[in-house]
């Protein structure tokens, strides 16, 4: 998932903005008990809450569709669990990213 | 018969494992720890329960990628019984060599306590000569044990007889009340297709003395005794 603005063939450092969800048919109960709290403290728009993980990774790739493919590989080996997760991950240069952010 | 116990940084349920085995089935048990390579000279594995690598990411995730993981994969291979227990089990499916995954508790809660379980087939050394209808009372100790496969795998592992435990009450029944975590049919343990790797929620190595609260699984480890007798001698030949 990456944006326009985010399109370059330079290579160098890159930032990857990972999130890993349980995929939809997977039973989510702290989705549920966060939902559930929500709606104690008075948010009953709230319909539906998943809980995932947030992960950022720095890495160096030649150019954006190698570092695509290494991240997509990564997240498939050990970020995420293909039986019960699903991910989806944007890249921006480095540059734009200062560990913390 | 020699027993190896798989030790990674995290493992806590590796001294029982290694007591269950020496104090309760009175045979040869070594730890391993997880950079050893060399399996050779074991005949049935057990991969014990615990926090491997703090459950880092997921239960099992990282524990997988440790050295000694390719030589248990090997091992199981050659039709050697590898047996894993609670974190033991996800470190298992993490790794493909059981199917499904397991998932935070459903009442987010961990869970400690004592649980029956019925054995569902005795065609694994595991539960060889453990006529399948038997309920054995074993205690567990998780906060991830909710069994997951997608629906095209659960059926499959229900008919080709993968499903090994399954939580019920004292008689024996499913029913409310008698699942501690939510899993899917009630599945508290599966197999791999051919039998040889077993991985279950519930603790048998905590339960090898009546004077620790039950001895129920003990039958579990006797079993393989046999069972795993006779694996060893094919693979070897």
């Amino acid at each position: 998932m990456v944006t326009q603005d985010q399109q370059s063939t330079a290579g160098g450092s890159w930032c990857a903005e990972i999130f890993v969800s349980l995929k939809p048919v997977v039973n989510d109960p702290q989705g549920l008990a966060v939902r559930d709290g929500l709606h104690m403290l008075g948010y009953d728009e709230v319909s539906t809450v998943r809980a995932g993980k947030y992960l950022q990774l720095w890495l160096d790739a030649p150019d954006q569709r190698s570092a695509e493919e290494r991240v997509r590989q990564m997240c498939e080996k050990l970020l995420a669990n293909p039986v019960i997760e699903q991910y989806h991950f944007r890249l921006s240069q480095d540059s734009d990213h200062q560990i913390g952010n | 018969m020699r027993f190896a116990v798989i030790r990674f940084p995290g493992s806590n349920g590796d001294h029982d494992a290694l007591m269950g085995v020496e104090l309760g089935l009175r045979q040869p048990v070594e730890p391993v720890w997880y950079q050893e390579t060399d399996l050779s000279r074991f005949d049935a594995i057990l991969i014990p329960g615990g926090f491997s690598y703090g459950d880092y990411l997921r239960a099992g995730a990282i524990a997988r990628f440790a050295p000694v993981m390719e030589s248990v994969a090997r091992f199981a291979s050659e039709g050697g019984p590898v047996l894993g227990i609670c974190n033991g089990f996800q470190v298992l499916t993490e790794a493909g060599l059981l199917p499904g995954a397991l998932l935070r508790n459903d009442s987010l809660q961990f869970n400690c306590s004592w649980v029956h379980v019925r054995v569902e087939s005795d065609e694994t050394p595991w539960t060889a000569g453990i006529e399948p209808g038997t309920v054995l009372r074993l205690p567990i100790a998780h906060g991830e044990g909710r069994y997951f496969a997608d629906p095209e795998t659960l059926a499959r592992i229900e008919a080709n007889g993968q499903v090994i435990f399954r939580y019920v009450d004292a008689e024996g029944r499913t029913g409310p009340g008698t699942n501690p975590n939510g899993s899917l049919n009630d599945i508290a343990g599966v197999a791999n297709e051919r039998g040889n790797v077993v991985g279950l929620m519930p603790h048998p190595e905590r339960a090898f003395d009546q004077m620790i609260g039950g001895d129920d699984g003990l039958r579990i480890l006797s079993a393989v005794l046999e069972a795993g007798l006779s694996a060893a001698t094919r693979r070897r030949s």
